[in-house]
């Protein structure tokens, strides 16, 4: 009995009933949650519904629109310019990705060796990847000037194996390589610093392995590097691809979708139709054309992440 | 060049690991590769300095002075860009949307996160799943419709306009990676905290936060410096000059006509990357840290 | 200080049912143990009375309130985690001091009882150190002293010696006990280690798969196991055991040897049973039964020897010096005393 006495007295600052509100589990579950949902939910989930929406009406700017069903669509199938957006957008995305992937995972596999001042290096190579991407875009526009090219120049007077300056931005072709390069050049430091830390996880002691049982480099890297690469991969994979498909920032800044739109990007022109144009049922129909790709793109990557789930070792609780 | 390869070459056995390659084989798959991968990668950013520092009739002309160099370098471009624009204004609007947005979207995920890895509910995995969801929804997406609702709440050419839409990309970023931060805590010293008598607001002051440090600093900086790079809400949703923040400022106001300034539009390139690469050589390790965490996650 | 009861007690995740209602009583200032393989459930249980995982049935009672519904904090009790679970960004002190500021205690209360307690576990020097500048003997012993500060009804312990490596185990275990026998704290201990049990406890309470296999003093479970699964867990090295049946108040295994009982239990002629031995209650014996050594390993004090005698193996702890080797025969004989019977089918024990 005293004991229970004793212990009534002990527990001594009884909380108020606010304080018990804020340890109840529930309540607290919710108001933590509520700034974070409460934003996206308002900010993200519904502009994507909104979006959704104002692709079948014909709003523009300064006017409600009304619906429109699929009006949109049909005239954009019809609209070459827009075909193009969606095939300059693929070969973007499709050679961009594999250049920022192989070079990245070269880049990787160079920092990943032992040398001095490898802090410092990679500190260096991320350097592209921290500055503002429209600031270091119109590096690049000014590289690629028809008469100022530092490029031109270069391969004119330094090392004489060409007689013209290249036309980097007025012809198609070249444009879109160009802006390629631009992309790849600012997506190698995250992809090569990204895997450089799943390369880092990859125990020595498997190699070592791998060499005693006889293995060459080629076949370290084809049986023990590629594979324990793989979950990391996917991830990185999954974002460029994401962030390389919905690109605009670069091409905005570089060409605006020109020569003729030869190099409009699926979300340049959505960008071109709905604000300056004031189209933004159109522009949101081209930027919810988008999302099939996207999906499509998350999906495969999701699965092959959760095909390779052993790789994790624990299991995730 | 030789004298490092000798300087290699004088110490062969380095800490254990053992090279089955020579020195000039080294130099040649590895030291190559990579000088040229630096060089490739700093190039912009040396064009960039250099076009600045050039006058006028150095700058377009080719013949008589070698471009890669500067040779009577000059700060006319520099001072055309601090004294004869807005950009002191950009520079403060920039950095107060960065910063606002940087707090708002902190405070909500780490609340979000405490809520997701520490209270554990029934279909918190869930919730997770939907934030990081979240974000692989692109800005390019999400800027029309936005747009509209930008208008119908009043905020367009509004700083808060901005502050409000970058949590969008920011919070699911900075939860994902305040997650993982907040699993390498043992649950033990929650337990423990929660014996001693400590509520769940008290847990998370004392102990979660105190301990997940560096995970704050990694997710303000990081998101510091996603805000202070958007352009496509920024472009979309600002109008006056002198709202407009860095990126999109340089980009718009600084190009006007066909007549490109080149040195003043590079001196804006500069002086708009100059802000985030000093605050990234700061938090170098952080940033290091939070890319590859919220990759692993 | 407070008895804690626990009736009826059962736990289950989702669908798996952790524990599976058990009964336990504990006195005033008593010593328990907890013991038995790990999986069993024990930290769980554990968790029940701390208040740290809720209760799906049953009651637990600290003192005479049932704790139930009644949150960590307000159970006054104190937890020593396997892990230590001190909090990195501390020192010492204020570790010790962190549950007394959350009461906000006065100041000089708080120093007296954090200096106190330092005392006791000779943490004086230590106090301004962080835990990462410990050593694991020093940490636990922060882990205690963060305990006894908070003067709790009961100390709650999980595992707290497995971490240490084995010289230290064997000297906080003395520590402990000296600290439980001081204090006087009701104490609730777990361990997968039936040594540290045996050494330890007041009570032991083998635990197994959810359920209390037996409940008593340490002799009594080492002299009278209950059941083949106590018998064989408490003990080192483990119980021989021998299947066959009894016939004609001998034991008849069931290769057709026959090993000798002391007295046979009533009315069990034909009973098929198991025939338990502890390896230290064999003995060499002139007349005994022969016996083909197989290994045979010294310690220095004892030597182990594993023997095959009539097809089964059989493990030996002679106190004499064995010089056989391996190939040979030997002959040994069982101390009819404290030889166990049990039923063949339900495990239970048969002697008396
Ligand atoms: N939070 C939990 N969810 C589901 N199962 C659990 C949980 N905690 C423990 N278990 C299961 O309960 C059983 C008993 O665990 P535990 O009490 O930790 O065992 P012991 O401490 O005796 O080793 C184990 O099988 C374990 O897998
Ligand atoms: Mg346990």
């Amino acid at each position: 009995m005293t004991s229970v006495a004793e212990s009534l007295g002990k527990t001594s600052v009884q909380p108020g009933p606010i304080a018990r509100l804020f340890d109840w589990k529930p309540f607290l579950i919710v108001i933590c949650l509520l700034p974070a949902v409460g934003l996206l939910t308002v900010f993200l989930t519904y502009p994507l519904g909104l979006g959704v929406w104002l692709s079948f009406t014909d709003t523009k700017i300064g006017r409600d629109g009304f619906f429109v069903g699929l009006e949109n669509f049909a005239s954009l199938a019809r609209d070459p310019i827009f075909w193009l957006s969606v095939f300059n957008t693929i070969v973007y995305t499709a050679l961009a990705t594999v250049l920022k992937f192989g070079l990245g995972l070269w880049l990787a596999l160079l920092l990943n060796e032992y040398m001095p001042f490898k802090a410092l290096i990679r500190a260096i190579v991320l350097v592209p990847w921290i500055v503002p991407t429209v600031l270091s875009a119109m590096a690049f526009w000014w590289i690629y000037d028809p008469q100022f090219s530092i490029i031109s120049y270069f391969f004119k007077d330094v090392v004489p194996i060409r007689e013209q300056n290249f036309d980097f931005l007025g012809e198609p072709w070249p444009a879109r390589l160009s802006l390629i390069a631009a992309n790849v050049w600012r997506g190698i430091p995250f992809v090569a610093i990204s895997l450089l830390a799943g390369l880092q996880t990859i125990s020595p002691s498997l190699y070592e392995a791998a060499m005693l049982d006889g293995a060459t480099g080629w076949q370290r890297f084809r049986y023990v590097t590629v594979p324990m690469l793989m979950p990391v991969l996917a991830v990185v994979l999954t974002f460029s691809v994401i962030f390389t498909f919905t690109d605009f920032q670069l091409v905005y800044a570089i060409t605006r979708g020109g020569p003729n739109n030869a190099t409009h990007l699926m979300a340049t022109l959505a960008f071109q139709r709905g604000i300056p144009g004031g189209q933004l049922g159109e522009g949101a129909a081209i930027a919810v054309a988008m999302i099939p790709f996207l999906v499509a793109a998350t999906l495969i990557s999701y699965f092959g992440l959760a095909r390779r789930k052993w790789q994790q070792g624990e299991s995730n609780d | 060049m030789t004298d490092a390869v000798q300087q290699v070459a004088a110490k062969p056995a380095r800490t254990g690991v053992i090279s089955w390659h020579s020195t000039p084989r080294r130099v040649a798959t590895i030291y190559l590769p990579l000088a040229c991968f630096v060089v490739v990668l700093l190039f912009p950013f040396y064009w960039m300095t250099i076009t600045t520092l050039k006058p006028n009739h150095e700058l377009y002309n080719y013949k008589d002075y070698n471009p890669f160099f500067v040779h009577s370098p000059t700060l006319v471009n520099v001072k055309k860009l601090l004294f004869d624009t807005e950009y002191p204004q950009w520079l403060f609007t920039t950095m107060s949307i960065a910063i606002a947005a940087t707090v708002l979207s902190i405070f909500a995920s780490v609340l979000a996160a405490y809520a997701i890895q520490r209270l554990r509910f029934r279909g918190s995995q869930w919730v997770g799943l939907a934030i990081y969801l979240a974000y692989l929804v692109p800005p390019s997406i999400l800027f029309i419709p936005l747009a509209t609702m930008v208008f119908k709440l009043g905020l367009y050419d509004s700083p808060f306009a901005l502050i409000l839409t970058y949590p969008t990309f920011l919070i699911p970023f900075c939860t994902w990676l305040l997650i993982g931060y907040f699993k390498s805590i043992p649950y033990e010293l929650e337990e423990c905290a929660m014996i001693d008598g400590a509520t769940r607001l008290q847990i998370l002051r004392k102990i979660t936060l105190p301990l997940a440090v560096p995970g704050l600093i990694s997710a303000g900086i990081f998101a510091f410096t996603l805000s202070w790079n958007e352009f496509i809400y920024a472009l979309a949703f600002i109008q006056s000059s002198e709202k407009k923040t860095v990126p999109v400022a340089v980009l718009t106001q600084l190009v006007q006509g066909d007549d490109y300034q080149w040195g003043a539009l590079m001196a804006g390139a500069l002086f708009g990357s100059i802000p985030v690469a000093l605050f990234y050589s700061f938090f170098v390790d952080y940033y290091v840290s939070s890319l590859t965490g919220a990759v692993k996650e | 200080m407070a008895s804690v009861d626990i009736i009826d007690a059962a736990k289950s995740f989702g669908a798996v049912r952790v524990i599976k209602g058990v009964n336990i009583p504990i006195g005033d200032g008593e010593f328990v143990i907890l013991v038995g393989p790990s999986g069993c459930g024990k930290s769980t249980l554990l968790r029940m009375i701390a208040g740290l995982e809720e209760i799906s049935e049953g009651q637990i009672r600290i003192g005479s309130r049932v704790v139930n519904d009644v949150p960590p904090k307000e159970r006054d009790i104190a937890m020593v985690f396997q892990n230590y679970a001190l909090y990195p960004h501390m020192t010492v002190a204020d570790n010790m001091a962190f549950s007394l500021k959350l009461k906000q205690a006065p100041k000089s209360e708080i120093t007296a009882k954090v200096d106190r307690a330092a005392q006791i576990l000779g943490l004086g020097p230590l106090l301004q150190r962080y835990p990462r500048q410990l050593s694991g003997g020093q940490r636990q012993r922060v882990a205690m002293g963060r305990a006894i500060v908070r003067d709790p009804q009961v100390f709650l312990f999980d595992e707290p010696l497995s971490n240490l490596d084995a010289k230290l185990r064997v000297q906080m275990r003395t520590e402990i006990k000296e600290l439980h026998q001081r204090l006087k704290t009701t104490t609730i201990y777990v361990t997968h280690d039936q040594i540290e049990a045996m050494t330890m406890a007041d009570r032991i309470v083998v635990m197994h798969d959810g359920i209390v296999e037996q409940m008593g003093v340490p002799l009594d479970l080492y002299d009278r196991p209950a059941n083949l699964f106590v018998a064989g867990f408490i003990g080192s090295p483990a119980m021989n055991m021998i299947k066959g049946s009894i016939r004609n108040s001998s034991f008849e295994t069931e290769k057709g040897n026959h090993l000798p009982l002391g007295n046979a239990p009533a009315a069990s002629e034909g009973r098929r049973a198991i025939y338990g031995v502890r390896p230290e209650h064999i003995h060499l014996a002139g007349d005994g039964i022969p016996a083909e050594v197989v290994v045979v390993e010294p310690t220095g004090a004892e030597t182990q020897v594993i023997v095959k005698a009539g097809g089964d193996e059989l493990t030996c702890v002679f106190r004499e010096r064995i010089t056989a080797k391996p190939g040979e025969t030997i002959r040994i004989a069982p101390e009819l005393k404290v030889v166990h019977l049990f039923d063949a089918d339900d495990g239970r024990r048969l002697s008396a």
